[in-house]
């Protein structure tokens, strides 16, 4: 059965100032969904408020996904419960090596039981390393990325795709993607593209999030949504991005008594 | 039995069987030893940062674990007594030779067949001192760890009441020489161990490394008994001669009441080189000098550093990177976690003679703290005196960071695993400098013990 992560009248606040005021949104595992506002809007915020990010407050309304209350989870059980995030800027972690930290995030979400026999409670090391290895032919991402520290001294482009390679690998049901396209160019936007497409299937729901929209070439949303003002303000289909190419956000601004 | 005290009378007793050249050492550093106050740790400038001694309560405590020190038990060689394998654990074939030390007291020695045939020489100092009298004449505490040693290194060493005390009661250590041109392929491996309550450990640390010589020792220092109070007072002095090439590991792992003292010093001669690893996990009060002295030109040193303190335990090390001859290379790394309401205090010099022109210098200390009350103060320091020098020093200290946690949180990982990632990730530049992946295993071992 598909489940669905639905959003109630959410309210965030960052350090006392009210961010997101009243969001709705619903997304399905295996539905494609734009969420597209100009720059400080609150779609980062709206993202790591979902993943619980200690900083993000959530002052009220309702975040639940396979029945379960996801505001009371701890940002891991969130993950374990399907969530993922690819973050706008990733954090470099120096010393850490992204093959490390990525067997015990895989092993952590997919639970001793399906690990096997292994006293650690890890996924066995070469099947971890075979499935690794695949993930990254199949993204077309180079072999010493496993070695190098998490985001350490990587590109632009280089963050994103490292990513991309973490949400394959954990194989999430609601995936966000905070402008996976921003800060990249042309080709690589296409790189990321194409990778994510991949990906999607009917297991995996995707909540887009851009404000640009390059990246909705490669991978085309069925539902498209409007983030001014820390509300959803517009939801369409495929025509709200044309939209908003010829037009830009004033029009919607002005139609919604939103001040710039 | 007769009970030892800090009287001289007890250290003319102890010191009867030696050479008249070690007893009259022993009673010079008694006199330094007496006329030097107990430091102060708020008039003492050196000793400002290494809190709660409670000198003269501690004192009394000091005086009564030296009464441990029976006369009997003063020239100590139990030869291949009995080893609990469950605290020495070491692969044979990757092991030149083992020293085993309980409470003062050498337990085991063995030197493999390839020592004897190359003339190397390793045995516990009481030992060394029947056998090898000449070479401790000549380098024990005569040309490192001295008591004069503050008039060769700038400010950072006051006369140490400390080494006085060492120099006066030393108790068991080890010497190994290197004859020239000799290079022992695997380690050597000392293990020093505290195991009844109320020891003192006086144990003495020789190398000497002859030109051309190449050598490893690792060195593990712990305490059988997590409970057994305990006092280590000691002293590490290294020799690296001309183009040896030296590496010495000291892992500490006294337990949680033991309070520690040690005075280290390295001499590296022309174009020597060193890598000096130390590992602090244990005492409730540590206070550390480490000092290398690049005396030859074309000398190298590397020295890292890797500490994880926790509950109330307190770390103040003192570090010194004295260059007196050109084109010498200096690189110190040091990298301390802190956990609970540990403390630590790390004050780095790095000098450069007037007589040590294209010296290269770097120094880094950075701490990681992981509880609101840890705290750790970092003084890194210069003093330039020649031309063409290239130096960098720095020092960071900071919590851990929300968003690396969060990241990895995010990823499915608990806040404990998260935490651990970090940790290793931050002694991950210390660790990949460290040569032996038998070493790094341990090291990381210990760390994790520390997070558990
Ligand atoms: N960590 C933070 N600290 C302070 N203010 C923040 C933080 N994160 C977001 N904000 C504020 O919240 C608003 C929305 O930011 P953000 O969610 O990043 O927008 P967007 O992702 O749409 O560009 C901005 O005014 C920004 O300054
Ligand atoms: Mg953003």
């Amino acid at each position: 059965m598909a489940n669905e992560l639905t959003i109630k009248d959410l309210h965030i606040s960052v350090q006392g100032n009210p961010i997101i005021k009243g969001l709705n949104l619903s997304v399905q595992q295996g539905e494609i969904h734009a969420l597209m506002g100009p720059n400080g809007s609150g779609k980062s915020t709206l993202a790591k408020g979902l993943m619980g990010h200690p900083l993000y407050e959530v002052d009220s309304g309702e975040v639940i996904f396979d029945g379960v209350d996801v505001l009371e989870l701890e940002p891991n059980e969130r993950a374990k419960l399907g969530l993922f995030l690819a973050f706008q800027y990733p954090t470099a972690i120096p010393g850490v090596s992204l093959a490390n930290f990525l067997r015990l995030a895989v092993s952590a979400v997919r639970g001793k039981e399906a690990n096997g026999s292994e006293k650690d409670g890890l996924i066995p090391m070469r099947e971890f390393r075979r499935e690794l290895r695949e993930k990254m032919q199949q993204l077309g991402v180079d072999d010493s990325f496993a070695r190098r520290y998490l985001n350490d001294g990587f590109s632009g482009g280089e963050l994103k795709r490292a990513e991309i390679l973490q949400l394959a690998m954990l194989e999430p049901k609601i995936a966000i993607l905070d402008e996976t396209d921003s800060g990249l160019d042309i080709d690589a936007v296409r790189i990321v593209g194409e990778s994510v497409s991949q990906l999607i299937g009917p297991d995996l729901g995707v909540l887009i999030i851009t404000h640009y929209p390059r990246l909705l070439d490669y991978i085309r949303p069925q539902f498209v949504h409007i983030l001014l003002d820390g509300r959803v303000v517009e939801s369409g289909g495929w025509e709200l991005t044309q939209v908003l190419e010829a037009e830009g956000y004033d029009p919607i601004r002005e139609k919604h008594g939103i001040d710039e | 039995m007769q009970k030892g005290d800090f009287s001289k009378e007890f250290l003319q007793k102890i010191a009867a069987a030696e050479p008249q050249w070690m007893r009259e050492k022993r009673l010079e550093a008694y006199e330094f030893y007496e006329s030097l106050p107990m430091p102060h740790t708020t008039q003492d400038d050196v000793w400002r940062r290494t809190v709660d001694m409670r000198t003269q309560d501690y004192w009394r405590r000091t005086r009564r674990y030296l009464r441990s020190f029976a006369v009997e038990k003063y020239h100590p060689s139990v030869p291949n007594g009995a080893v609990s394998s469950k605290d020495v654990d070491y692969d044979e074939a990757e092991t030149a030779g083992v020293l085993v030390q309980v409470d003062g007291q050498c337990h085991h020695t063995s030197d493999s067949e390839i020592l004897k045939e190359k003339g190397v020489y390793f045995a516990d100092l009481h030992t060394a001192l029947q056998e090898q009298p000449e070479l401790l004449r000549t380098y024990f505490m005569n040309r490192a760890v001295t008591l004069e040693t503050a008039l060769k290194s700038g400010n950072i060493a006051q006369h140490n009441k400390f080494d006085a005390l060492h120099g006066a009661f030393w108790r068991g250590g080890y010497l190994l020489h290197v004859p020239k041109g000799v290079t022992v392929e695997v380690p050597l491996r000392v293990y020093i161990r505290m195991s009844e309550a109320e020891q003192a450990d006086l144990s003495h640390t020789l190398i000497i490394a002859e030109e051309g010589s190449q050598v490893v020792v690792l060195e593990d220092n712990l305490s059988t008994t997590p409970d057994a109070s305990g006092f280590h007072s000691g002293a590490v002095e290294i020799f690296a001669g001309q183009n040896a090439n030296v590496t010495y590991v000291q892992v500490q792992r006294w337990n949680r009441h033991v309070w520690n003292f040690a005075s280290h010093r390295a001499m590296v001669d022309r174009d020597a080189q060193l890598c000096w690893v130390t590992a602090t996990f244990g005492g409730r009060l540590n206070k550390i000098n480490q000092a290398v002295v690049l005396e030859g030109a074309g000398g190298n040193a590397k020295m890292l550093g890797l500490a994880f303190t926790d509950a109330r335990q307190h770390l103040d090390i003192s570090t010194a990177q004295e260059h007196v001859s050109p084109h010498t290379f200096s690189d110190l790394l040091y990298r301390t976690v802190l956990k609970d309401r540990a403390q630590s205090a790390w004050g780095g010099n790095i000098y450069v003679y007037p007589s040590a022109n294209h010296t290269d210098a770097y120094q880094k200390n950075d701490n990681l703290l992981l509880s609101e009350r840890a705290h750790a103060d970092t003084l890194p320091g210069l003093e330039i005196q020649a031309h063409e020098v290239r130096c960098t020093h720095g020092a960071t200290a900071g919590k851990i960071d929300a968003e690396q946690v969060f990241y990895l949180m995010s990823r499915g990982v608990s806040y404990a695993q998260a935490e651990k990632l970090i940790v290793d990730g931050f002694f991950e530049p210390v660790m990949e400098r460290i040569p032996l992946e038998s070493v790094r295993e341990e090291l990381r071992t210990s760390v994790t013990r520390k997070l558990e």
